[in-house]
């Protein structure tokens, strides 16, 4: 019996999730559509004025991320405990929570990612400086990873749950506003000349945090979602 | 039990190697519950599963390397061809397998020239033989199939019949529930009444 390496296990179901979204770009392109959306409303209804423009922008990128990814999360596992896959992959003689981290990693890869790098993009519309907007994308490297974390723990507790959408919103939003405020608070640092460091570091600690206990939680609440 | 509802108590059996079970009983009186308590997804309010002499609460992984499992849901993608999905469950399964022995599994099944069709234009039928294809990759000892003979035309049932017996004098376990007839030759199916 070869086992496979754990390694080895994550990449291939990385590669499944990728080579899924890849066959339903749509999924995908209604996150990222979306989230240039809402960002871009703001200096639209707001107008010209630069310095509210230059002031709400971190924030106003945040909040949208964080809704950006909320849309995502009912697809983490809600498709693969309809089509049986998901009670396929609970019998896999490996640990599951290892599993789960790796379908963490490729959510984050569909989702999270692509509004890093569209981010920079979005945040000429207000204004923003170059040194800004490098820490803006720093803080949503560090940051995003953690929203996809605790939105895994999210769906996999409503999994099955009738209105499970609107339901893991509320759940997972206000455990997601430590990220949000240091997140900002890296990039208003920066605008008012001082540096970021501590903002930064403190969302490194909540990524380290969540990479160690998420993915174990997410993995119980799945067990006791297919009973 | 199923919330407040007791389905069944008392049940006691022991599985030796090269036994067919079949768990008979009325719609709802537990088959599936059953099959799925014996794969560890539903924990028994009294009582313990054993393998090999050992709580498969214990055993976790170790025991689902010896195990497949085949329920009411396919556990196939309907984006991914056949083939993809064939290979892909079965590395998760601990067997990494060439395209040629993949494409061997399906060609068995029936579904030669359907390898490389995404999954979503085959009927139901052909869908059940690409999710019965892991049981000619898979090595595990014990075979918890849930119906596994829903939706398959005649030709199918006397393959699984064919590949059941194959596997039954290998020493291998199979528990089954179906309400079609399924003989395997030389082998007495020992049965299990739920009421």
């Amino acid at each position: 019996m070869s086992k496979l390496t754990l390694f080895r296990m994550s990449g291939l179901v990385i590669n499944r999730e990728l080579t899924l979204a890849m066959r339903r770009r749509a999924d995908v392109l209604t996150t990222l559509i979306f989230f240039v959306m809402v960002v871009s409303l703001f200096p639209l209804a707001i107008g010209s004025e630069l310095d509210i423009l230059r002031k709400i922008a971190p924030g106003v990128v945040w909040v949208a991320a964080l809704l950006a990814s909320m849309l995502s999360l009912g697809r983490m596992f809600s498709a693969d405990y309809l089509d049986g896959t998901l009670e396929q992959m609970m019998l896999v003689p490996q640990s599951l929570s290892m599993l789960v981290l790796s379908k963490i990693i490729a959510h984050w890869m569909m989702s999270g990612l692509p509004l890093v790098l569209i981010a920079p993009v979005l945040g000429l519309q207000f204004d923003m400086s170059a040194g800004a907007l490098l820490v803006l994308i720093a803080a949503l490297l560090l940051g995003t990873p953690v929203l996809s974390m605790i939105g895994a723990v999210g769906a996999a507790l409503t999994l099955g749950l009738r209105g499970g959408g609107v339901l893991v919103s509320l759940l997972v939003l206000p455990l997601c506003i430590p990220v949000l405020i240091f997140g900002t608070g890296a990039v208003d640092a920066v605008t008012s000349g001082m540096s970021a460091a501590a903002n930064l570091s403190l969302l490194g600690a909540f990524l380290l945090v969540s990479l160690l206990f998420t993915p174990w939680i997410a993995a119980q609440a799945l067990r006791i979602s297919m009973e | 039990m199923r919330g407040e509802h007791q389905l069944f108590a008392g049940l006691n059996f022991v599985l030796g190697s090269g036994e067919l079970l079949q768990v008979q009983g009325a719609n709802g009186s537990g088959k599936t519950t059953l099959l799925r308590s014996l794969c560890g997804f539903i924990q028994p309010q009294a009582g313990v599963i054993h393998w090999h002499g050992q709580s498969i609460r214990e055993l976790e992984e170790d025991f689902y390397s010896d195990i497949i499992y085949l329920g009411h849901l396919n556990g196939i993608k309907d984006e991914l061809n056949a083939l993809e999905n064939l290979r892909f469950s079965s590395a998760m399964a601990g067997y990494e397998v060439s395209d040629s022995v993949a494409i061997a599994a399906l060609r068995r099944m029936g579904l030669r020239g359907r390898e490389t069709f995404p999954v979503k234009v085959l009927s139901q039928g052909q869908r059940r033989r690409v999710a019965l294809a892991r049981l000619l990759i898979s090595k595990a000892s014990l075979w918890i199939l849930d119906e596994p003979l829903t939706a398959l035309d005649v030709s199918a049932v006397g393959m699984m019949q064919e590949v059941i017996g194959e596997h039954l004098v290998q020493q291998g376990m199979v528990i089954f529930t179906t309400h079609q007839a399924l003989e395997v030759t030389g082998v007495e199916t020992r049965l299990l009444s739920l009421s």
